[in-house]
């Protein structure tokens, strides 16, 4: 047998139809929202992906050219979109809009399942600030997945800044507060209860550090401290998809770059998010041109998985 | 929407039975049929416990519990931990045989020391912490033979009372973490079935 690396596949014509269908459907949307497509190289130079900083941003895949410079295979789409804006678009009048369909290389752990190599369709939104650009990407998504015929999706809705906001608002020093956002970010509430303890802070704080970033639900959870930005947002949100947002006050991405809102798609058919993105109001900066900006990206193979979960039901 | 618990048998099975109870879940078939592993009248899937992480990230089940010492060991699994569960308590342990200290003498004259464990990745990065090279022998089971016969130096352990290390003639020598029982959830059930989930958290946290 001819293998060929863990994590990566061939496409067959049977599936390949299913995932053009899908394609075809969410490429429908992103034109008519005013998006226009965009391919790049899927090789950069890393010297220019490391600006877009750590996290699983971070490419897994290094090899050399004739001349000795190192190159990186992208791990997604927006960074090499914020590299274009800067250079390709550096006086053009903001917003722009993009959308892509293309592959994006991940490291991947030992018998997991996880692909090396996933192909990914989203938009990224440059120059749209504040509540009016998410409020537009998140219809966008909404649109696109409704094209798909998905039907019990939601999308996870948090502020990438909320826990920040807290942690002062609660005067909890500096150094105290590493250990207390690795418990976080690596999801262990436990651990969460356990570093609070070892805080002198009043139990109140401790309290509130430890509840808020469980609370998730409709715009009833949008009175919690904190959630200001994420009421703001929501006030800008057609009802179409509003029913659709799960307010998640403790939602944290494993991309560097994000600064305001953060989303995530969850369907009931899948164990693990099959989209997300979010606000990188300082990325673009990092290239030349400061712009706030807003995007995400679909997994298009685990949005066909839950496809095919919903339908057998 | 009712949830699937994924419920570790073995030493964690009868105390996590008896939560389950106080949940208003009825156990008793559960506790009745040792050969079944599915009951989906009760919501309940039984499973070994280092495959409790696996099941509640693929969403095959919507939560888990299992010792603090498997999610240690699998610790990039994408799982929520909610609680610590108060029960089961156990210390993750370097241990050797009693007398000077043989895995501190190899250290010091063979630059390395053999440890034998059920927990590599554990003892990898607890040896990398403390700034010392070891040399990770995995093993499946009775990790306390290793010693005796030579395999290895010392060994990293669970150990709950001590006694099976005190009967083959080995002493603990350093604590690496205390570990007890933990409820976790699947990322997406934590989301689509927020109310259900924070109900479970609620009652196990009062009991």
């Amino acid at each position: 047998m001819h293998r060929i690396p863990s994590g990566t596949r061939d496409v067959l014509p049977d599936e390949m139809r299913e995932l053009r269908a899908i394609l075809d459907a969410v490429r429908g949307v992103f034109e008519a929202g005013g998006y226009g497509e965009i391919a790049t190289p899927a090789l950069e130079y890393e010297s220019v992906i490391a600006r877009g900083g750590g996290g699983a941003s971070r490419p897994a895949y290094r090899l050399f050219d004739e001349q000795g410079n190192v190159l990186v295979l992208r791990s997604d789409m927006t960074i090499p979109i914020a590299r274009v804006v800067a250079t390709r678009y550096a006086h053009a009048e903001p917003p722009l809009r993009f959308w892509y369909a293309a592959a994006a290389y991940r490291g991947v752990r030992p018998q997991r399942g996880q692909p090396r190599e996933l192909l990914q369709a989203g938009i990224e939104l440059v120059g749209a600030p504040g509540a009016a650009g998410t409020a537009e990407a998140l219809t966008i998504l909404c649109q696109a997945l409704d094209a798909t015929g998905l039907r019990g999706y939601r999308v996870g809705v948090g502020d990438a800044g909320l826990y920040r906001g807290l942690l002062d608002r609660h005067g909890v020093p500096e150094d105290a507060r590493v250990p207390l956002l690795h418990e976080l970010v690596t999801r262990d509430f436990a651990g969460v209860e356990r570093e609070l303890a070892r805080l002198s802070i009043d139990a109140a704080a401790a309290e509130a550090l430890l509840r808020t970033p469980q609370v998730r639900g409709g715009p009833e959870v949008l009175g919690e401290p904190g959630a200001e930005e994420l009421a703001g947002l929501h006030a800008l949100l057609p009802p179409a998809v509003a029913e659709r947002v799960i307010y998640d006050l403790g939602l944290v991405r494993d991309l560097g770059y994000y600064t305001g809102a953060v989303f995530e798609v969850y369907d009931p058919a899948l164990g693990r998010p099959l989209g997300g993105g979010g606000r990188y109001d300082d990325l673009l900066g990092r290239f030349g041109r400061a712009l706030p900006a807003v995007g995400f990206a679909l997994g298009v193979e685990s949005l066909h998985l839950a496809l095919t979960g919903e339908e057998r039901g | 929407m009712s949830l699937t618990i994924a419920v570790p048998r073995g030493t964690l099975f009868a105390a996590t039975l008896d939560r389950l109870d106080a949940l208003g879940i009825d156990t008793a078939e559960v506790r009745a049929n040792d050969r079944k592993l599915l009951f989906a009248d009760a919501g309940v899937v039984t499973v070994r416990p280092s495959d409790v992480p696996t099941y509640v990230e693929a969403g095959a089940a919507d939560l888990g519990i299992t010792g603090k010492d498997v999610l240690m060991e699998q610790s990039e699994r994408d799982v929520y931990e909610l609680l610590d569960l108060g029960f089961g308590h156990c210390r993750m342990v370097l241990a050797t045989l009693a007398g000077p200290d043989p895995a501190a003498e190899a250290l010091r004259r063979l630059g390395t020391m053999r440890i034998a464990t059920k927990y590599p990745r554990i003892a990898a990065r607890y040896f990398e912490r403390t700034g010392r090279q070891a040399e990770i022998v995995e093993v499946k089971g009775s990790v306390e033979l290793a010693p005796l016969t030579g395999l290895s130096e010392g060994i990293v352990d669970l150990t709950a009372s001590g006694v099976t290390l005190e009967q083959n003639g080995l002493v603990v020598r350093e604590e690496i973490a205390a570990c007890t029982a933990r409820l976790i959830a699947n990322p997406v059930a934590h989301k689509l079935k927020a109310a259900e989930v924070d109900r479970v958290v609620e009652r196990l946290r009062g009991g």
